[in-house]
């Protein structure tokens, strides 16, 4: 086998001083999949950008050598590394939702890398876009290629990106993160039909990723990466079988999929009182009346749960499943079409606002995207006290000494109150919105996706901060995810949602050793990292 | 599409009656006498009149009537495209606008175009150039641009391109060449603006993750802003561009003035001045109109350039 990409003792460093790749030294063979592994910060994604020759202009490559089929890409010219772009190498990026430009029909975007890669007007453009797209799983091809990206589910967007760095006919292809945006039985079949695909073609796969698991699942070998710098590489098997490094350790006690099963979480009696209660609930939207069409869309149907004090209660689903309308349902900020919601004893489906307002101090929100859930000209200690000045709780000096037990609760130090959520990374905004959440003492919890944004290591330390505050403050929580493996260890119970129904209502346990259903399988077996654990099983 | 574009314009005739009707009060209501203001206007004094002269001229101007009345006359008029008669020019307010309007619509319209070109020209460049100092001096132009006053910049135009190098006649409004400088002057602010916005967009359509994915299919920079950047960066001129006209309306009685043109804007001042005020409500109409139908124009461009935004019912 030919050697397709040559890294020696390659450092890539930053204007400001900060060395991202630290004489890093790769190859990848011509066929071979390679997976990164890393946190975010580690510097995996500054190492497919030099391969790409898509540094930002604030970064340079201060040793080392890059060959690239070849070429030595450490001294080549802008129009060298154009033409090794797209031709030789393709990239699937990481997010399909916002990766592919708004105002071009996707067919448009497909030519553009076929006419480059075969010269202008050759002719067969249009029916090369269809058999692209057929290839990458699009069922209706001609329709699609008209249509504009917004038009597509992120799972087409995200195949449509796969036709474009097929287009070039590359002889490798880097996948950035392919598995942090998309539902996970949807990634699993897109990164499975990849995978196909390259075979196929005797193509190269650098996949870049947080998750060991798909890492694992996928690679010929894996490079695990740190500070800059790979710590440890080697087939899966050795990696997961022997890990050599520390942080190779921390990075496998963290991928949920290679955790032990724990012992069943310790159940409280059934005889106490659900402090949240759906009844039948169902929601049904109006749609804007077009001829032929229904006029309405039935986001959840029928939908019947209680959570107990202390206790966990998942809501599984992907996206579309009604999962996000139950929670809206839940909080009251969405009325019910049908049935009712009872916060302990009391029938609060049609509450106003106002009257609503006091549960709302036992009532708290965990956002999604940790980011976009702080106020970013908000100081920590703004957004943590915040929930407690609106109901004008504490003020002057006992704020203070509010606001710093709450930021000792999610283990930020103190000195974290002054600053500001861009000078946090991930993992410590969602504790700060875990902290805002506490301050006012509630009793429920709703979680939505709470870690879905996260890296994998990230994700298990955010999950064990909220059992140990479920342990000793007995909140219950209600738990939202796609992702099976991030409830494994988590919920007592789990509810599995499919197009606003639900399909699977049982304790972890069950579910897990006994799925009922096609779907709850699927998403069992989309778990990743699954597939060697098994192997090895 | 065709009951969207029904309601826009039933939308577009209400925002015209409401300008005609808020203008006719404002000006009919304001304090002092109507009559005399009108009587003064066409170079009479009230004063000097004997009581039957006074009724005959109150009945005559249509005065004699309730508020109301004279409101639903006028603008019945003026849906038959009779504005009435100037006070001060003893001439059928229709008459003039024609003579005035295709002055002001020709310096309008080609101070609207050069504002395109340069603003958008300028914000093109500064996004291509990868020098930085000269990013950064460019991307300092605009701001300068609008904080010129508009009349200061058409005495600076006149002493250079006038005066200093004879290039272009100072004032009046003969020929194309007469039509350069006030255009020129009257598109800078507006220039200046569309090049702000439209730099900002640039520097945040750059770091989007589709310009990523255009640079791995191996496109050159060119092509890339080309193709990719700037239709999405465009997106927030066009909003722009009809709030900009109404701006080009009120410069051009300024610019008029400066440069002696006879156009709409100079009628206006002078109008005003005179109080005239059939002429005064005309120009109020005429250029509300101008500015509803732009904006209507700009509502049904924009899903041309972002095909997210449909007037078709949604469909999910």
């Amino acid at each position: 086998m030919s050697v397709l990409v040559d890294v020696r003792q390659l450092s890539v460093s930053y204007r400001h001083g900060h060395t991202a790749v630290n004489r890093l030294s790769l190859n990848i063979a011509q066929g071979e999949t390679v997976a990164i592994v890393g946190e975010s910060g580690s510097g995996k994604s500054t190492l497919a950008n030099a391969i790409l020759g898509l540094l930002p202009d604030s970064a340079q490559i201060t040793a080392g050598q890059l060959w690239v089929d070849s070429h030595d890409l450490t001294h080549a010219s802008e129009r060298q590394k154009r033409a090794l772009r797209g031709r030789t190498i393709g990239l699937v990026p990481q997010d399909p939702t916002v990766s592919l430009n708004p105002t071009l029909r996707v067919g448009q975007q497909i030519a553009e890398a076929l006419i480059l890669a075969r010269g202008k007007r050759y002719p067969g453009v249009d029916a090369d876009i269809v058999e692209l797209l057929q290839q990458v799983g699009i069922d209706t091809p001609v329709l699609r290629a008209r249509q504009h990206p917004h038009e597509l589910s992120g799972g087409m967007r995200q195949r449509v990106l796969i036709a474009i760095a097929l287009a070039g006919n590359p002889r490798l292809i880097i996948a950035d993160e392919p598995t942090s945006a998309l539902d996970v039985t949807v990634q699993r079949k897109i990164l499975d039909h990849l995978q196909r695909l390259v075979s196929e073609r005797g193509i190269s796969l650098l996949i870049i990723t947080h998750d060991l698991g798909v890492a694992a699942d996928r690679a010929d070998r894996i490079l695990v990466m740190q500070h800059g710098e790979v710590v440890e590489q080697g087939t899966p098997g050795r990696i997961l079988g022997a890990p050599q490094h520390d942080y190779t350790r921390a990075l496998i006690a963290a991928a949920p999929a290679f955790a032990k099963r724990r012992e069943p979480l310790p159940r409280i009696d059934s005889t106490q009182a659900p402090i949240l209660s759906l009844k039948n609930v169902g929601k049904t939207f109006a749609l804007p009346k077009v001829k032929g069409e229904e006029s309405t869309f039935v986001a959840l149907e029928d939908l019947n749960l209680q959570v107990y004090p202390g206790q966990t209660l998942a809501i599984v689903g992907e996206s579309g499943s009604g999962k996000s309308t139950a929670l809206r349902i839940a909080l009251g900020l969405e009325k019910p079409t049908q049935g009712q919601v009872w916060f302990e004893q009391q029938d609060v489906t049609h509450l106003n606002w106002r009257d609503f307002r006091p549960l709302r101090q036992r009532l708290q929100l965990v956002q999604q995207n940790p980011f976009a859930a702080l106020d970013p000209r908000f100081t920590v200690f703004d957004s943590i006290v915040e929930p407690l000045v609106s109901f004008g709780r504490l003020k002057g000096a006992a704020l203070e000494q509010a606001a710093r037990e709450l930021i000792n609760r999610v283990h930020l130090p103190v000195s974290y109150l002054d600053r500001l959520p861009r000078e946090l990374s991930g993992g410590q905004c969602q504790r700060v919105a875990i902290a805002r959440a506490l301050a006012l003492k509630p009793d429920l919890l709703l979680l939505d996706e709470p870690v879905s944004a996260l890296d994998v290591s990230v994700q298990a330390r955010i999950l064990e901060l909220l059992e140990e505050l479920q342990r000793e403050m007995g909140i219950a929580y209600v738990l939202v995810s796609h992702d099976l493996s991030v409830v494994a260890n988590f919920a007592h119970e789990v509810l599995v949602l499919r197009n606003g129904r639900v399909i699977e209502h049982g304790s972890v346990e069950r579910i897990f050793s006994h799925p009922g259903c096609e779907y709850t399988r699927e998403l069992i077996a989309a778990i990743p990292g699954r597939h060697v654990t098994t192997q090895a099983a | 599409m065709s009951r969207y574009l029904i309601g826009r314009i039933g939308q577009a005739l209400l925002v015209l009656w409401g300008a005609y009707s808020i203008t006719y009060f404002i000006l009919y209501l304001l304090p002092g006498d109507t009559l005399s203001i009108m009587l003064s206007a066409s170079g009479m004094e009230a004063d000097a009149l004997s009581v039957e002269d006074l009724a005959k001229a109150r009945a005559y101007y249509g005065l004699d009537k309730g508020l109301f009345e004279q409101y639903v006359d006028l603008l019945l008029g003026a849906l038959r495209g009779d504005f009435g008669q100037s006070l001060s020019l003893n001439r059928p307010v229709a008459e003039l606008l024609a003579e005035r309007l295709p002055q002001t619509l020709s310096l309008a319209g080609l101070a609207i175009v050069l504002s395109l070109l340069g603003g958008i020209g300028l914000a093109y460049l500064t996004a291509y150039i990868r020098w930085q100092p000269l990013k950064t001096a460019l991307a300092r132009l605009p701001s300068l641009g609008f904080s010129v006053p508009v009349f200061w910049m058409g005495l600076l135009l006149i002493q250079v391109f006038a005066f200093g190098l004879g290039w272009f006649p100072a004032t009046g409004s003969r020929g194309l060449e007469s039509l350069v400088l006030p255009a020129v002057t009257l598109a800078i602010p507006s220039a200046a603006v569309y090049a702000q916005v439209l730099q900002r967009s640039f520097q945040g359509v750059w770091k989007e993750s589709y310009i990523t994915t255009a640079y791995a299919k191996g496109l050159s920079r060119g092509q890339v802003q080309a193709r990719h950047g700037f239709k999405n960066a465009a997106l927030p001129i066009l909003t722009l561009i009809g709030l900009q006209v109404g701006n080009t309306v009120s410069g051009a009685v300024l610019v008029e003035t400066i440069f002696a043109r006879s156009g709409i804007g100079r009628l206006a001042q002078e109008a005003v001045l005179r109080q005239d005020i059939p002429v005064v409500l005309a120009i109020v109409s005429v250029s509300a109109a101008a500015f509803v139908l732009v904006n209507l124009l700009v509502d049904l461009l924009y899903p041309w350039f972002d095909p997210r935004i449909s007037h078709i019912p949604k469909v999910s």
